[in-house]
């Protein structure tokens, strides 16, 4: 399976490079869809060039990112950022099919699946290419290539929370912790992907999610500190590095508090440019506390399941965020493939995809109307980020659903039947 | 959110969108042509209204009172032109600093793609003329611009005249607020374009313009100018901006208050308007007139020199004189007046124009009707694409509901390999990427082998890449649907437009006449988006005949 994707690889790459040629490079780093003021190579430069000054780079309310020299050393690799998600995606499907086989290979032998619902059983042949439609669709994405010859430090983001899928998958708990605590630091909110993660390991090494038993508390411990400790050395680098804690205000306190209400595909900026001062702090805790709370019911009811876990937990924070891009939500759209076997069970595919095309189609549009034409206003721009979020969750609810659906088919049986005999619907209420 | 999770309400509601798909669309189909033209129709239609406050009142007595010696300054400026062989440059300067405004010029050359034969021009090479009257007490933040073009012949002469007369007369006022810069461009839209680039300091469409010497601040809006007779029965208003985009309505409200206000006849469209709405003609009258309108706005182009004010978010309208066979006529110092009218309304703005509407068609000058009103009928239109796909999605989701007769239905419910269903998609796409960029870089070539002009072989090459996008394996059975689909295809419904458009303008033209016509047609399309950045042809050529030409590929799919 290398050639397709060596040749995927090299598809990709002549596209990214054809476009950063051409003249529309520079019109797509300007477009607030695909960079936020968190993200945008133009602030990097700039944060450098206040660095080469001898001057913090946070200074001026313009730089938002991490470690600079981390920046530094990999900007290089900016463009090479998409390859690697790529291949970390390709290799942690890979091995997260296997995994699943190998888990439904054993419950066949003991018979636990119902008579009637061997049709939604998955077959190696089908589970062959899935990996490689991973890949592309994260590397094929039109958001993914916007975001990438827009030279957006989210395409390092997604580097290396897919890095740290596959270290998970792989079951290396310390290069996954060491790889979240780097995720967290360069933009919070990855730190919801912890319970995931540690329920991924719990499950692998047989330890029962019961919170009266030590081991469960043992290992949470030793996770715990990989990361805590990761995060605090990481952040003890950047103090030393710079000489000052400067970075923590500006980065994490940049987006906790939302100060920067230029209008992205988000839902905070048009609320808070309204917002009394008055009622500011308390809209800031609803609004971030919305990111981190599914973490809770979330993971009680899908702890059999943390890797549909992790994608759920993607999504939500690419919706959630301060501030989102496309970048984002070309990250969890990636893992779309892997589900595809729950295709019978979506209800609103048709409706989504119709909801996320016409809303990306017209995103450029309304801008156009509001910012040059005058003809609109802030209003329509907004609507159309309604939209698009809407969409986005109602994916995500129908991805979910069809998950449940199908896990409550393997357990009760395809055809249900209710207790007098006749047939029975399954309703969602 | 029942309907979308409760599968009863689910199954009910899919089960009457395909049973009652055909009657749905029809009704909605019916509903949406009826409703556009009922528009039209005056009770449905609301009184045109001031919406600016600083535009308000017009109780100001205008006293502009040069319209004589702008009409002896035309014979002076026509007999410049001629001798100049084009735009007096000179004179223009020495007239415009004589009168105290501040005169520069810019010189701009424009190579065309091809060449444009309803101008007779190539190789384009031209010098604007404008002179700033600077506002005595303000500062220098916001203009006005007034415009007039320099048009080769016996056209627009007393434009120009009438432009430094009022110049003339504005520079004796105290009143100003705003800068105010009176422009005479050369070679019509090719020299506003060049001098709203320099002014502006974009570079959109490959002009070469040399930079602007003077510049007075943000421009608040824009009036242009054509007057090619000494006296002239009505005036006429030009809304239609490039891409179809209008200014403020209020901009057409200040026009018509004032041409009440002061007596003058004015049309719009060329039209009009009349009392009798509740009579057959005084309907279909109103409908031409908004129908005038849509196909104008529909071709892109821009019909007056205003249009491309637009895009820089100036409001802009052109107003033009028309001398045709009415007893009253209106001299040059009502006009002069008129305008003075409505310059000092604009002096009055404390910010852009933005309170009225900025999508809306005039069915006549003191009736509207705004986007509110005309979108549900294209969202009728529009819903009938959204029920087809519905129900096609359904019946691709349910294809085990159609086993009856298992026996003979041994079609595989299976849906085809993605490969399958892109190929088709891609030629298509394809085919009208071709379609966009091949007729002008292949003209060099067809020169060479067919004997025809360089206009000739482009529009001839669009036509040809066209047809060839029709050649795929014929089905006899399907001929009827075969014909119906060519006829309905772009190229023909541009081929009905140009009639249909004739028709409005009551100069109807034969067959062959609007064959000719639809060819220039085709050729001022790519000519407008290469000069000005229309949107038409590359809309047409990349998204509308590829969508068609899936259908041709869907027609005869075996």
């Amino acid at each position: 399976m290398a050639a397709p994707l060596t040749l995927l690889l090299i598809v990709a790459v002549t596209i990214r490079a054809v476009l950063f040629r051409s003249s529309w490079a520079e019109l797509i780093s300007e477009r607030v869809e695909v960079v936020s003021p968190l993200n945008a190579w133009k602030r990097v430069v700039e944060g450098l060039a206040l660095l080469d000054l001898g001057v913090s780079p946070y200074s001026g309310d313009v730089f938002h990112e991490v470690s600079l020299s981390l920046i530094h050393f990999l900007f290089k690799s900016i463009l090479g950022s998409d390859g690697i998600t790529a291949v970390a995606l390709y290799l942690s499907i890979q091995t997260y099919n296997k995994n699943v086989f190998r888990k439904q290979k054993y419950a066949l032998e003991s018979d636990r699946y119902p008579a009637d619902c061997l049709e939604l059983l998955r077959s190696p042949k089908e589970m062959f290419y899935i990996p490689l439609k991973v890949a592309m669709f994260y590397l094929l994405n039109p958001f993914t290539i916007l975001s990438c010859v827009a030279k957006s430090t989210c395409g390092l983001n997604n580097a290396i929370i897919a890095l740290f899928i596959l270290c998970t998958l792989k079951g290396s708990a310390l290069l996954s912790g060491i790889l979240l605590a780097l995720a967290t630091y360069q933009s919070i909110y990855p730190l919801t992907l912890f319970a995931p993660a540690l329920l991924f390991f719990l499950q692998r090494l047989y330890i029962p999610v019961n919170l009266r038993r030590s081991s469960f508390w043992f290992f949470t411990l030793q996770y715990a500190f990989i990361y805590v400790g990761s995060l605090v050395v990481i952040t003890g680098l950047s103090f030393f590095l710079l000489g000052s804690w400067d970075f923590i205000p500006s980065v994490y306190g940049f987006i906790f508090s939302v100060p920067d209400l230029t209008p992205n595909i988000g839902l905070f900026w048009y609320f808070f440019a309204e917002m009394f001062e008055h009622f500011r702090l308390f809209f800031i805790c609803v609004f971030q506390i919305n990111v981190f709370f599914y973490t809770i019911p979330l993971s009680i009811k899908l702890k059999e399941h943390p890797v549909f876990l992790i994608f759920m937990q993607i999504a939500i924070i690419s919706i959630f965020k301060s501030y989102p891009t496309v970048g984002d939500v070309a990250l969890y759209m990636a893992f779309l493939p892997a589900w595809s076997h729950l295709y019978r069970f979506l209800r609103n595919i048709f409706l989504v995809s119709c909801v996320l095309l016409a809303c990306s189609a017209l995103f450029p549009v309304l801008w156009h109307l509001w910012i040059y034409a005058g003809s609109a206003n802030s209003n329509f721009y907004y609507a159309i980020t309604l939209l698009f979020n809407f969409g986005q969750i109602l994916l995500v609810s129908d991805y979910f659903y069809a998950y449940l659906r199908r896990e409550h088919h393997l357990t009760h049986g395809l055809y249900l039947k209710k207790k007098d005999g006749t047939e029975a619907t399954l309703v969602l209420k | 959110m029942g309907l979308l999770s409760d599968p009863n309400r689910r199954k009910a509601l899919t089960g009457l969108l395909t049973r009652l798909n055909t009657p749905i669309c029809i009704v909605c189909y019916l509903a949406g042509i009826v409703w556009f033209m009922g528009l039209a129709f005056e009770p449905f239609t609301l009184r045109t209204y001031m919406s600016e406050n600083a535009m308000g009142s017009t109780m100001v007595e205008e006293r502009f009172s040069s319209g004589e010696r702008a009409l002896s300054l035309a014979k002076e400026f026509d007999a410049h032109k001629r001798k100049a062989g084009g735009m007096p440059v000179e004179w223009l300067v020495k007239a415009m600093q004589s009168r105290g405004l501040e005169v520069f010029t810019q010189s701009f050359s424009r190579k065309l793609p091809f060449p444009d034969e309803n101008k007779e021009r190539y190789m384009v090479r031209g010098t604007n003329v404008y002179g700033i009257l600077r506002a005595p007490r303000a500062p220098r933040t916001e203009a006005l611009v007034i415009t007039a073009p320099c048009s080769p012949g016996n056209t627009n002469n007393q434009a120009v005249a009438l432009l430094l007369a009022l110049a003339q007369y504005f520079r004796n006022q105290i009143y100003w607020a705003k800068d105010i810069i009176f422009l005479v461009n050369e070679h019509d839209l090719i020299g506003t374009q060049a001098w709203l680039e320099g002014y502006h300091h974009t570079n959109i469409t490959g002009m070469e313009y040399s930079p602007l010497q003077g510049r007075a601040g943000s421009i608040q809006a824009a009036l242009s100018l054509e007057l090619s007779s000494d006296v002239i029965t009505s005036l006429d208003l030009v809304l239609e901006g490039l891409n179809g985009q209008l200014p403020n309505l209020d901009l057409a409200n200040l026009f018509y208050a004032f041409c009440q206000k002061l007596g003058v006849l004015c049309t719009i469209q060329g039209k009009l308007q009349r009392n009798d709405w509740d009579t057959a003609e005084g309907y279909t009258h109103a409908a031409q007139t908004m129908m005038l309108m849509v196909l104008k706005q529909a071709c892109g182009r821009s019909w007056g020199d205003h249009g491309l004010f637009l895009r820089y978010h100036i409001e802009a309208a052109s107003v033009r004189g028309i001398n045709s066979f009415r007893h009253y006529k209106t001299d040059a110092t009502t006009i002069g007046r008129l305008l003075e009218g409505m310059v000092r309304k604009l002096n009055n703005l404390l910010e852009r124009l933005h309170q009225s509407y900025f999508f809306y068609l005039l069915p006549s000058l003191s009736r509207f009707v705004s986007i509110g009103y005309y979108m549900p009928a294209f969202g009728l239109l529009a819903v009938i694409l959204l029920l087809r796909a519905l129900d096609l999605w359904v019946h691709l989701g349910a294809p085990a509901l159609a086993a009856v007769d298992g026996v003979t239905e041994a079609e595989q419910p299976s849906s085809p390999g993605v490969l399958t269903v892109l190929t088709p998609v891609v030629i298509s796409h394809l085919t009208g990427v071709a379609l966009y960029l091949l007729p002008v870089h292949l003209q060099e070539m067809a020169v060479e082998h067919f004997p025809v002009s360089e206009t000739e072989a482009v529009v001839l090459t669009a036509i040809a890449i066209y047809t060839a996008g029709l050649a795929l394996p014929h089905n006899t059975q399907r001929a009827l649907y075969a014909v119906v689909m060519v006829l309905l295809s772009p190229a023909f419904t541009i081929l009905y437009c140009v009639f249909i458009y004739q028709e409005l303008i009551e100069a109807p033209v034969s067959v062959s006449e609007g064959w000719m016509l639809f060819l220039s047609v085709i050729s001022q399309g790519i000519l407008d988006h290469a000069l000005y950045g229309s949107l038409v042809y590359p809309l047409l050529a990349l998204f509308i005949y590829p969508c068609w030409l899936m259908f041709w590929n869907i027609l005869f799919w075996n």
